[in-house]
Formats: structure tokens, C-alpha cells, sequence
């Protein structure tokens, strides 16, 4: 039995032809300027600054991702980077014991190995957004702290499990030998999965910003759906929210179930950059680093966590010569933010309903 | 039936070392309702402090004294009580009022501090040392072919005089009874006429100075202490913090019995099951209580008024 | 439309309301009063979920609610004020008003991502609620400000318009005229009659202010204590000694 309020809405919604050019606009504007920014662009691989401006790109959709639990729904995750690590073993997995059961060895493999790695990135998000659910079902039922504890120790399980793995296997027939699941268990242990050949290098400007635009457009249209409102409202006042008939657990999980394909998708992207994983990397100091970039923009502003996302990245670069002193700095900063401005550069809002903007967006009747 | 007695003297001493530690995210738990993610960085602070005071007294090269290890026992305790006295002034105060996630993020960035500030090369730096051996070792008996050393006795028996001092101090004392109020409901202590200010403070400085002395017995039975910022320190806080939960956060008691339980899980589950996923034991403990019985053994929730 | 039968709830060693009964008929007015402390707030909360009755059994249009949490409760149809106003603080008027429309939606979040027609539609729907409701309650020209930056009086009435944008049969109202001057008060009067005409909703009210109280409301509980002492009209209970005794004194304007 349908609502009022849903009837009212199918009697008021466009049809499908109406509805398609809207939806599918901005994704093409984003493909097709990702398209034209690879074409560009110099090989992130020689260069240094598009090196970095890909960095950019994984760490706005780390950091966006991040939003939607910390900043939307007002949850502290501390365990985004063990996502982002199930992703990028399982991405890895795919595409490197992938080539040598398809095409005998590692190495990248055109079209169709670009294929392979679209399919291993989707692969990434959903299991490490399966992993989201197994976690977040029984943590988010829990208070604040409690949920950053476990979140934590999850981060930490990851890299433990990671580490007890054996060393990456090199020839095509102890690949066949030990075939899958088996190969799970080769992982590269401690020293990363790297070694003789790496991962295939098929992350490109192309590849990253064709996901941020998907990530950007995902976490902007569910923030101004009901949806979103709805994981507002639970962080705003949870005991009012339920009260309003927000199923607050279910609204909950779902954010961190999101956030978590997303965080796989960019462990992807970020161990197919290098071609290595290493699970030092992706401890828990990563974590505190994608929390900062979220903390700094402001807890639920997708543009503000773009915004941090890039002054986040290109700082350490420029910060190089004092690197020692840069984890001081980023630590007392967050110390004085809090105290003096804890809603970040942007809070809530989004760039474009500050000041002189908003007359350009205003809410139509 | 010799290799139970090893473990269980193993999950003592641990146990010890984490039931100092968890004293600490437990007391300040009750009464200001955040954890204090710094404390693992006062632990860590109470061994690097331990070791720095060795090598200024010139123990690292010459022969130490009897009374070497309680002096630098009483200055580390002193040191860190007062790091955590600061840093509760400076850093958590002006948050009293503020949202509970604002005032986690800020103890994230203490702890950041801490670690970071203690790797330059100025402070602590970044290599390894090793603690100079303040006590000398030895197995002072035998039971089942299981050696009883010194040492393991000694935080043991340490561990567990503080824990009745604290106990003391906490139910015997004005002081204590302020604490107690002020965990129970804080307005209503300070209408009362209770200097609630003070008491945090003397809250934090007992949790600092317990967290400082679980660092020096830490260093005297492990003596690798690895730089500031290594995991090492801030899995063995998060340890300590999950037995203060599984014990019952808020609750003094609790965070004893938390301590020697997750010490024991943790010790048999390496001795017995797989030594490697140590860690993985203590955290599916910590996902059990909190689904079964978040409140922990010993504590009681805390009701919000709708 | 609401029975509720015999409900008690404990906490430790106390019973905060004990063997509180009561019926609403379809379109009524109900209101529930006691001295402060007396268990009107707990009751709310039995009947809304945030607390579950040791004993007793709540019906909502015939259907059982007792033991159900508060969303789903929402869901059944009654909709509740606070008594520490609890809005939205830093979101905007509107969009408080919106979210409280969430519960009567189908779109999946999917859909809200591929922005699918249903969801299209519904949010045009929900912003035609949301606006129509804000008019009512004369709070359009504000709808883009933070409800914290409300003065008191539009806080309290903008809570009463998310309620009722749940769409619900029953309205628990939780000292909605609490810090309201004369003027404020006799419009909250029209507008609670109103509101109730307009969609066919059931009231139950709390109120310290007893001239509010006695206009409005068709029939009264007295609660002292968690115990009900007095039930009926207005004249019947302004003049029964027990509600007498239990507020000290005749019953005054306001506290």
C-alpha cells in the first residue's frame, strides 16, 4: 500500500525520456573532461605534478567517502583506510593473478586489460562495501566512541591479516597450481604485494577522475535527496530523527556501507598507480589523514572535503623540506580547530551556497 | 600442565599492564563521557621518560643503584601526571560544552602531537633504544619447572600496589568522593560545592601517573622501546582500552578485571590457537562484549533523558 | 484511535508511571497535566517507543504498538513534540520540515543517486507538503534559515509542523505553549483547533498552563506521581480535591 506522499510523488514525477539527460548529464561532463584531461596531461608516472594531481584524485574520493559517515550521518569511522586496503588486495588480486591466468604474465594489456581493471575496481568497492556491512551492522547500534574504537581495531585486523600472508607468487604455473581462493593467501605478507613484477600500472588520470566524478555526483545527489536529509538529521538529533520515523541504525549502516565501496574503489586506484601495496601504508595514520581532510572542509561538505582533499595533498609536497614537522603541524591544527573553528572551512554547506553564490542556487519552488 | 602455569603467569603480568593502563581511558571516561586517545602516548611517555632519566643518571654505563628503579618510578609518574594535567587544561577544557565527536577528534590530535613531537630529532628521535637494565633478572623460584622471575613479580606486585592505592584513593578520600560525584553527575556535583575543575584535573594526573608507571614496568621486562609514532604503543593503549570496555567503562574495578582478562585471552589464544593473531583475539572480544553486553562486565547504562 | 491499557514502566526501583490507562476517540482533544515530575514526559515516551511498558498494551487504530521502537511508531501514524525543543538545529527550516517527510517515501537510495523518476517526483512532493505546511504555520518567509536562529515561539511551532508532516493520526504535544507570552499563546490555541480540523487528527496534550488547558481540551488526565488521580472534563477536574491537594492550591495561569 502506497503513501500519500508517494502517489502525490509518481502523479508529479517526469517521465523516463525527461528524466535520463538530467541523470546522465553530469557523469558525462565528468568522463568526458577526465577523457580530455589524460589527453593532456603529461604520464603521471614521469611527472611529478600530475603524479600529484592523480594523488588528488584518490584522496577527494577517499575523503568524500569519509563525509558521508563522519560528516552526513555524524559517525566516527577511524577505519577508512582498512577499506580502502580490502579493496586494493582484492583489485590486485584480480588484475595480477587475473593476467597470468589470461594472458600468462602481469604486465598491463590494453583494452581488454583495461577492462579487466574496470571490473576489478567495481569488484574492490563491492567487497570491501560487503565488509562495511559485516562491521557496521552491529558496531553503528553502539555510541560515538565506540564505533571510532571498533572501526580502529578493524583497520588493524586488516593490516594484521594482510601481513600473515605469503610472498606474491611470480610464474604462471604455480599461479594455476595454486589457483582461487588459494591465491588469497599469497598476498605479499609485510614487504607488500609487489616484488618481481608489481601490480599492472593501469591507473591513469583518466581512470581516477572518471571515479571521482562518479563518486562526486553520488555523494551530491544523496546529500540533497531524502536520503541525505535523512543522515543529516540523524546527526543533528538522533532521538528526534527516530521520533520523526528515521530508521537511524538502517540510515547509518547504509552511509558506511557507501563510503566503504568507495574506499575500495580508491585502494584500487591507488595500488594500480605504484603498482605496490604495502599495509604499513595503510594503518591506521592513513586513516587520521583522510579524517583530517574531512574534518579540515568540514564535516559534511562535499565540496569542502574536495577543497582539503587538495591543499592536503599538494602540502606535504611543499612541505617537504620540514616533512618531520609536518604531522606537528597537521596535529596542532586539528587541535586549534576545534577549539576555535570545528565546523571546518565549509561546515555543512557547500561552496557554492556561501555568500556571493548563493543567489545563483537558491532552493525552486 | 607446566606450559598453563607459564600463561597464566604471562596473562598476570600483561594483564598488570594493561589494568594500569586501562585505569585511565576508565576514569576519565566517567567522568567527562570521551575516550582519551592520548593516554596510549602517556604510556608511551612514562617508557621513553623512564629510559631519558636511566641515561641522564648514567645507568646505561655504570652499575644502578637498589634504589634506581623506584626513583625514576616516582619521577616518570611525576612527569607524565604532569603532561596530562596540561594537556587537559590546554586541549580538553575549553571543550566542557562542546559536541563528544569535536572533543575526540581533539584527543586524536594530542595523540598526533605526542607521537610526532617525540620523534624529532631534538626530543625522543626516531631510532629504537634500548632500557638500561635497572634491575638485575633473575628467577627467584620454581614451580612446575616454570620459572617466577624477578622482574614479572615485580610489575605484578607494583601493578597491584597501585591498583589499592587507587582504590584507596577513589572510595577512602574526600578527594575520591569528589571524583565519584562528578562521574555520577556533573552539575549537580558542582552545585554541591564540589571544585570540579580539580577534580578532573587530579583525575587526569592520576590516570597519567598509573600510565606512566605501567611505561617504566613495560620497559623493564621488554626493554625494546620502539620510537614514538610505532604502532606498538598505540595497539597496546587500544588494548588496554579494550579491557577497560570489556571490564565496564566508568568503572575503577572493572578496568582490573578487564585488564587480567584480556591479558589472559590474549596470552592463551598465542600460546594455544596462533600466536600471530594475537591482536585479532583481543578485538573479536571487544566486538562480542559490545554486541552482547556493551556496558562491559561491571558496568551499568547510562540512561538519556528524552 | 488510541487505546492505551494499563501501562507501568520501572526504572530500578521506582515506578515512574504506574497502571496509566487511557482512550482517545478519532478527532479528539485530550490534554495531560499533573505537577512537575509526574510522569507526563515518561508517558510520551511509553507511547512513542522510546521506552518500553513493563506492563500494559497500547493500541493505535487497532493495532498493537506497545514494544515497537519509535520509528516504527512514527511509521504507525503518531507523531510527538519535545518538551527541550529538539529541532534540527543547523539544518534549515525547510529541510526539517522535509525530513520528517521521509518516512512516507519509496524512492531506494539507488534510485536517489540515478536520480529515477520516482525520486524526482517524490521530492517535488514532499517540497509541496513541506510548503504548504510552512504557510500554515506562517513560517515560509523563514524557510531557508537555521531553525536554531529561530526565536522560541517558531522553534516550538516548527516542531509541531515536522510533526505533522509524518502524516500521522495521533499528536503528542509536549508543552507547546511552554515561554509563549499572551498573544503567542491564543494564536497556538487557533492553530492546534485548526491543525486538528484540517487533518482529521487526534490530540493529546501537555500543558502547565491551565487557562490553555481548560479552553481547549474536551476531556483531562491528572497525573501525580505516576499514579492517574483524576479523569474527566474541565469543570470535573479543576474542582476535584485530589487534583486540588496534589498542585497545592487552586490551578493558576500559567507556573
Amino acid at each position: 500500500m502506497t503513501t500519500a506522499l508517494s502517489q502525490r510523488g509518481q502523479e508529479l514525477a517526469p517521465t523516463p525520456i525527461v528524466a535520463a539527460p538530467r541523470f546522465l548529464a553530469p557523469l558525462a561532463a565528468g568522463v568526458v573532461l577526465a577523457i580530455l584531461l589524460e589527453l593532456v596531461l603529461p604520464s603521471p608516472q614521469t611527472n611529478l605534478k600530475s603524479k600529484i594531481f592523480l594523488d588528488i584524485g584518490i584522496n577527494v574520493i577517499l575523503a568524500v567517502s569519509l563525509n558521508m559517515v563522519n560528516g552526513f550521518t555524524g559517525q566516527f569511522s577511524m577505519g577508512h583506510a582498512g577499506f580502502m586496503a580490502v579493496g586494493g588486495y582484492a583489485a590486485a588480486t584480480i588484475t595480477y593473478y587475473g593476467s597470468f591466468a589470461l594472458w600468462g604474465n602481469p604486465d598491463t594489456h590494453g583494452v581488454s586489460g583495461n577492462a579487466l581493471f574496470f571490473l576489478a575496481c567495481l569488484a574492490a568497492g563491492l567487497v570491501a562495501a560487503a565488509l562495511g556491512y559485516l562491521v557496521g551492522l552491529p558496531s553503528l547500534r553502539l555510541r560515538g566512541d565506540y564505533l571510532a574504537i571498533v572501526t580502529l581495531g578493524f583497520g588493524e585486523i586488516v593490516r594484521v591479516l594482510v601481513q600473515l600472508t605469503q610472498p606474491v607468487l611470480v610464474t604462471p604455473e604455480r599461479v594455476h597450481e595454486v589457483g582461487f581462493p588459494g591465491v588469497l593467501g599469497y598476498l605479499g605478507g609485510a614487504l607488500g604485494f609487489s616484488g618481481q613484477y608489481g601490480i599492472p600500472t593501469y591507473t591513469n588520470i583518466f581512470w581516477a577522475y572518471a571515479f571521482v566524478t562518479v563518486t562526486l555526483v553520488s555523494a551530491y545527489r544523496m546529500k540533497r535527496s531524502t536520503w541525505g536529509r535523512a543522515f543529516l538529521a540523524v546527526r543533528e538529533n538522533e532521538i528526534a530523527a527516530e521520533a520523526m520515523g528515521v530508521h537511524t541504525t538502517k540510515v547509518k549502516v547504509r552511509a558506511f556501507v557507501v563510503a566503504a565501496f568507495f574506499a575500495g574503489i580508491a585502494g584500487s586506484l591507488y595500488g594500480h598507480e605504484t603498482g605496490a601495496l604495502n599495509p604499513a601504508t595503510l594503518g591506521f595514520m592513513r586513516s587520521f589523514d583522510i579524517i583530517i581532510m574531512v574534518v579540515l572542509g568540514g564535516m559534511g561538505s562535499v565540496s569542502g572535503s574536495v577543497v582539503a582533499a587538495v591543499i592536503l595533498t599538494i602540502l606535504p609536497e611543499a612541505l617537504r623540506p620540514v616533512a618531520d614537522y609536518r604531522m606537528v603541524v597537521y596535529a596542532l591544527s586539528l587541535i586549534v580547530m576545534m577549539i576555535l573553528r570545528p565546523q571546518g572551512i565549509f561546515g555543512i554547506r557547500e561552496v557554492w551556497e556561501l555568500g556571493p553564490f548563493k543567489r545563483f542556487f537558491v532552493e525552486k519552488r | 600442565m607446566s606450559r598453563i602455569l607459564q600463561t597464566l603467569l604471562d596473562s598476570l603480568t600483561v594483564g598488570s599492564l594493561y589494568g594500569l593502563i586501562a585505569l585511565g581511558y576508565t576514569m576519565v571516561y566517567g567522568i567527562l563521557q570521551f575516550i582519551n586517545f592520548a593516554h596510549s602516548d602517556i604510556f608511551m611517555l612514562g617508557a621513553w621518560f623512564s629510559f631519558e632519566l636511566s641515561k641522564t643518571f648514567g645507568w646505561s654505563k655504570n652499575p644502578p643503584p637498589f634504589w634506581a628503579a623506584p626513583l625514576v618510578l616516582i619521577l616518570a609518574m611525576t612527569l607524565c601526571g604532569a603532561v596530562g594535567f596540561t594537556i587537559e587544561r590546554l586541549a580538553y577544557k575549553p571543550l566542557r560544552k562542546a559536541p563528544r565527536l569535536n572533543v575526540l577528534i581533539t584527543a586524536i590530535g594530542v595523540s598526533l602531537l605526542i607521537e610526532n613531537v617525540g620523534q624529532l630529532p631534538w626530543a625522543l628521535g626516531t631510532q629504537p633504544q634500548s632500557m638500561p637494565t635497572l634491575i638485575n633478572d633473575r628467577v627467584l623460584f620454581s614451580i612446575l619447572g616454570v620459572g617466577f622471575h624477578l622482574v614479572d613479580l615485580l610489575v605484578i606486585g607494583v601493578a597491584f600496589a597501585l591498583m589499592v592505592v587507587l582504590q584507596w584513593l577513589v572510595y577512602g578520600t574526600k578527594l575520591g568522593l569528589g571524583m565519584r560525584a562528578v562521574s555520577f553527575d556533573t552539575k549537580t556535583a558542582s552545585l554541591m560545592g564540589i571544585n570540579v575543575d580539580a577534580v578532573i584535573s587530579f583525575t587526569f594526573v592520576t590516570g597519567s601517573a598509573l600510565a606512566a608507571a605501567a611505561g617504566l614496568l613495560f620497559a623493564l621486562k621488554y626493554s625494546g622501546l620502539k620510537q614514538s609514532a610505532d604502532s606498538q604503543w598505540v595497539l597496546l593503549g587500544l588494548k588496554a582500552f579494550v579491557a577497560a570496555v570489556v571490564g565496564g567503562i566508568g568503572n575503577v574495578r572493572g578496568a582490573v578485571l578487564g585488564g587480567l582478562m584480556i591479558g589472559a585471552i590474549e596470552q592463551f589464544g598465542a600460546a594455544y590457537v596462533y600466536a600471530p593473531l594475537r591482536d585479532v583475539y583481543v578485538f573479536s572480544v571487544l566486538i562480542l562484549v559490545l554486541l552482547v553486553k556493551p556496558t562491559g562486565l561491571l558496568g551499568k547504562a547510562v540512561v538519556e533523558k528524552v | 484511535m488510541l487505546e492505551v491499557r494499563s501501562i507501568s514502566i520501572q526504572f530500578g526501583g521506582l515506578k515512574a508511571v504506574c497502571d496509566f490507562s487511557l482512550s482517545l476517540e478519532k478527532g479528539c482533544l485530550q490534554g495531560l497535566i499533573g505537577p512537575n515530575g509526574a510522569g507526563k514526559t515518561t508517558v510520551f515516551n511509553l507511547l512513542t517507543g522510546v521506552y518500553r511498558p513493563t506492563e500494559g498494551k497500547i493500541e493505535l487504530d487497532g493495532k498493537a504498538v506497545n514494544g515497537l521502537k519509535p520509528y516504527q511508531i512514527a511509521a504507525a501514524g503518531m507523531a510527538r513534540t519535545f518538551q527541550n525543543i529538539r529541532l534540527f538545529g543547523d539544518l534549515s527550516v525547510l529541510d526539517n520540515v522535509r525530513i520528517a517527510c521521509h518516512l512516507r517515501t519509496e524512492q531506494s537510495m539507488l534510485g536517489a543517486i540515478f536520480r529515477s523518476p520516482l525520486h524526482r517526483g517524490e521530492e517535488r512532493a514532499i517540497l509541496e507538503r513541506a510548503h504548504k505546511l510552512l504557510e500554515i504555520f506562517k513560517l515560509q518567509d523563514r524557510e531557508g534559515e537555521q531553525a536554531r536562529n529561530l526565536p522560541y515561539g517558531d522553534q516550538r511551532r516548527l516542531e509541531i509542523a515536522r510533526a505533522i508532516a509524518t502524516d500521522p493520526k495521533v499528536l503528542l504535544l509536549d508543552e507547546p505553549a511552554a515561554g509563549m507570552n499572551p498573544q503567542e499563546k491564543k494564536a497556538l490555541r487557533e492553530l492546534i483547533d485548526f491543525v486538528r480540523k484540517e487533518f482529521g487528527l487526534t490530540v493529546l496534550l501537555i500543558e502547565h498552563d491551565m487557562g490553555l488547558v481548560m479552553e481547549i481540551c474536551e476531556r483531562i488526565t491528572v497525573l501525580d506521581h505516576g499514579v492517574t488521580i483524576a479523569h474527566g472534563t474541565a469543570a470535573e477536574v479543576s474542582n476535584d480535591p485530589k487534583v486540588i491537594e496534589a498542585y497545592l492550591g487552586a490551578p493558576s495561569e500559567g507556573n
